[in-house]
This record gives C-alpha cells, structure tokens and sequence, in this order.
C-alpha cells in the first residue's frame, strides 16, 4: 500500500495539489486521478506543490507526461514548485520543462498562472 | 586491499528500491559527497532497481554491491533474469511521446546515464548486471 499522499486546494481557480510521499506509479496515478477529475468540473490550471516529494521514479513523473497531454487537449497548463533538486534534475532530463513549468515558491508559480 | 563493500539482497517486492537508496544514502555522508551527488546516485540506484525489477521477469532476488572506493563509488545492480538488448532500446524523447499513442514510459536508462559519471551493461539470457560509477 502506497503512503502517498495529496492535499487539494483552489487559489483563483487554480487547482494545486500538494504532495506527500514516494512518487511512483501509484502517486503518479492517484496525481492523474485528481486532474481528470478537476478536469472534468472544467479546471485547466493545475499546479503540483512537490515540497513533501524528495523521490521520484521515471513511472511516476511519466504519468504526468499523461497529465500534460490531457490538459494540452483543454489549453490548460500544468506546474509545479518546491522541487527537491534532484526531482527537478529529473523533470529536466525527462523534458517535462518543455512542456510544463517549474517555479521555485508557489508566489512566483501563482504570478505566472 | 579489497575496498569495502556493502551487500543488499532485494526480494522482488514494491518500492524495495528505496532499501537501496537509504543504504546509498549512508555510504554518500560516508564519503563526503554532496547532497546533489547523493540524489544522483539516489534516482540512478532507482531506475537501475526498477528496471532489474521488472525487466528480469523472474521471481529470483535482485542483488546491489556498492564498492567504496578512494575516488568514487561504484555500484552493481545484478539481477537474474532473461537479460536484454541494449541496442535495442530506443533513446526516449518527450516531443514523441506527448499527443500519440507512444508509450510514455521508458525512461530508466536515459536518466541513469545522465545522472552518473560512469555506466556499463552487461547482459546474458541468464542476466543483467548494470555497473555505474560516481566520482568524488
């Protein structure tokens, strides 16, 4: 059983998730689970507050690979801040900053969004 | 002398890679590596586990050395499975996997070698043995 853990809020219609735990396949998919669903209530701008997430595997950042096609198909966007250096390296080499932001502090993530 | 080593054995369970990344933890702080070298070896170490995991398709354990040595670390990652083709597996992109069917997986090797100094395979039909290398 995963200890994976998620806290959902809203800031001016902006979804962010703040994550606790190992992302792995299941963090990644309990992740996903939340976006379709804010999705589906017509949310388009999710930002993941990974401060509580020191580990990461290549399965668990791939489904938010996933999570950033759905929301391209809605012109929404997907961020994410307080990111332990080695998840950002990760995110990096992974090229997920291509297609999604990293901000450092969720002040400067909300500017943005 | 023999440099030291420590010795894991990992029974093919769920996140017992992270068995391996508190060991590679502690011997990190023990060689005075940085922080940033420590999560290199720490996300290496994973990938190399979950590939070993669930590429070796058999119920055997997955075995982890880590060789101290004066300038480096270096750590074996055997399993005993089916081996596979390195030339085989495709160099991952995003730009091909977001908006197709791609699968959107398959990162592990891409992120071991880009996250370690050093990192060779060797691989038979009776098993894989990933050797990476971080240096001081």
């Amino acid at each position: 059983m995963s200890d994976f853990k998620t806290k959902v809020s809203v800031i001016n219609e902006v979804i962010i998730i703040e994550t606790e735990g190992y992302l792995n396949n299941e963090g990644g998919q309990m992740v996903y689970d939340i976006c379709i669903e804010k999705m589906q209530l017509g949310k388009r701008k999710i930002l993941l507050n990974l401060s509580g997430t020191k580990v990461v595997n290549s399965i668990g950042v791939s489904i938010l690979i996933e999570v950033i096609e759905k929301l391209q198909e809605v012109e929404g966007k997907l961020g994410y801040y307080n990111m332990a250096p080695i998840v950002e390296k990760t995110f990096h080499i992974m090229g997920l900053s291509k297609y999604s932001s990293l901000y450092k502090t969720e002040e400067s993530a909300l500017a943005e969004f | 002398m023999k440099s030291p080593t420590v010795e894991l054995k990992l029974p093919i369970l769920p996140n017992m890679e992270l068995i391996a990344t508190q060991t590679a933890d502690i011997i990190a702080k023990h060689m005075h590596l940085s922080e940033e070298q420590s999560g290199e070896i720490s996300m290496a170490l994973i990938e190399a586990c979950i590939n070993a995991f669930e590429h070796s398709k058999t119920e055997n354990s997955v075995y982890i050395h880590f060789i101290i040595e004066e300038n480096s670390i270096i750590i074996k990652v055997i399993d005993q499975g089916i081996g596979f083709d390195k030339s085989k597996v495709e160099i991952p992109k995003i730009e091909n996997k977001i908006g197709n069917d791609e699968r959107k997986r398959g990162w592990g090797l891409q992120l071991i070698q880009a996250l370690m100094d050093s990192v060779e395979f060797e691989s038979t039909n009776s098993g894989t043995t990933i050797t990476m290398i971080k240096n001081k």
